[in-house]
């Protein structure tokens, strides 16, 4: 076996990589994260953050379930709290950047042409182009896509899923990737929950715990204000938790990238 | 969809193992031999959000005019497996159903199933 070419041996995969070949042929044992050049990069902006104290955060859900006005609600009421920054992932317009400019925040827009998700070199990208010095928090909404976004990892410290109540309360139950990878789900725009008597916020998060998911479950409305106070308070938080990790020079990784991560780890 | 992404990613990444390979065994006495990819080995568990069928289908567009482009993608199956916190039990589980086949906990940790893996790639040589 070559030790040069990523040969990553552990006890649990050590089976896989030994198998007869025909003579005159190779079988080289790579056994690495097909994505793990997505994942450096991710590594890399992670390091970005870390080193200026920021809590990076991505925020996925279908399109239209309420991201960007989320995002302008959240803007305005930590205004005087923490610096913010947002970037904006869209397939062909700057309006959601347009948007969070209108409140007075950074925000730099990638258009993403035809790619459904954003990936991490996007986002490296996007940060020089921005300034990141004295920023707290940052926002990163994805494109709007209950599918791919989930596979890659950006270098954000948190996943943050929505579910907006006109779309079903089986959503993760139908999305199971996406919704195994948030570390918080927001079920938004409750304040329509009055006129729609399909959607049971109770087997959502049912469907999430099925997903074997720990993560917090927020009902809240950005629109009418509604149930906001928790998530501005999970947000201090898992703040608070970021600038804790980085004084000891730690990090964190959202919970589902641990285990490609484990074999990532393996291979340095 | 992404699974062109991925497919580029796996092209990226199975040109490094056939430069690292060359680059090695270039330094053996015998051979100034060019080898090819006859078979390139993945493996994709239900949960990785990557669907092998087009992963099949995007492989040929991004490996084209590529050195791995006669291989053959195999895909190697993942079973969805958990290992339940309160219980111990290792059991098998459906994707949107990760509890604990022995006691129906939901504090499971997935042992196998999310796995997005470049597991071998086969090399033949060609005397040239
Ligand atoms: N009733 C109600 N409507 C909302 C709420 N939040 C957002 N909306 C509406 O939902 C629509 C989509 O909201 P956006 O914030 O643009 O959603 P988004 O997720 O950013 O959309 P994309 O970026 O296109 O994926 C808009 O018409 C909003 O006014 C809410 O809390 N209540
Ligand atoms: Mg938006
Ligand atoms: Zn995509
Ligand atoms: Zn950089
Ligand atoms: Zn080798
Ligand atoms: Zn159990």
């Amino acid at each position: 076996m070559c030790d040069t070419c990523g040969c990553n041996l552990t006890p649990g995969n050590k089976h896989l990589a030994f198998k007869p070949v025909a003579k005159g042929a190779t079988a080289v044992s790579v056994l690495k994260g097909l994505l793990a050049k997505n994942d450096d990069q991710a590594g890399h902006n992670r390091e970005h953050f870390d080193r200026r104290g920021i809590l990076a955060i991505n925020l996925m859900s279908s399109p239209g379930s309420g991201k960007t006005a989320l995002l302008e609600a959240t803007l305005v009421a930590l205004k005087d709290e923490f610096t913010c920054a947002v970037i904006e992932g869209d397939l062909e317009t700057e309006n959601d950047a347009e948007r969070i400019r209108a409140k007075g925040v950074q925000a730099h827009q990638i258009v993403t042409g035809t790619a459904c998700h954003l990936d991490a070199h996007l986002v490296h990208d996007a940060l020089h182009h921005m300034t990141l010095e004295g920023v707290d928090l940052l926002f990163i909404e994805n494109v709007g896509n209950l599918v791919c976004p989930a596979s890659f990892d950006l270098g954000q410290h948190l996943n943050v899923t929505l579910l907006s109540v006109t779309e079903g309360d089986d959503k993760p139950a139908k999305y199971p990737v996406m919704f195994r990878a948030a570390d918080a789900m927001l079920l938004t725009k409750t304040d329509l929950l009055a006129v729609l008597d399909d959607f049971d916020p109770d087997k959502a998060e049912t469907h999430l715990r099925n997903l074997a998911n720990p993560a917090p479950v927020m009902r809240l409305s950005a629109r009418k204000d509604m149930g906001m106070d928790a998530w501005l308070t999970w947000l201090r938080e898992q703040l608070t938790a970021q600038r804790a990790r980085v004084a000891i020079g730690q990090s964190r990784r959202p919970a589902i990238q641990s285990d490609g991560m484990k074999y990532h780890k393996a291979t340095a | 969809m992404h699974e062109l992404a991925v497919a580029q990613a796996l092209v990226e990444q199975v040109d490094a193992v056939m430069g690292q390979h060359q680059a090695r065994h270039d330094h053996d006495a015998s051979s100034s031999d060019a080898w090819r990819a006859t078979a390139i080995r993945v493996r994709i568990g239900p949960l990785a959000g990557v669907v092998p069928e087009l992963l099949a289908t995007a492989f040929p567009l991004a490996a084209a005019g590529r050195r791995m482009e006669h291989a053959a993608l195999e895909f190697t199956h993942a079973p969805i497996q958990v290992r339940c916190q309160t219980c111990g039990a290792e059991t098998e589980a459906a994707m949107n159903r990760l509890l604990c086949g022995a006691c129906g906990d939901w504090h499971t940790q997935v042992i196998s199933g999310d796995d997005l893996l470049l597991e071998s790639v086969e090399l033949e040589t060609t005397p040239s």
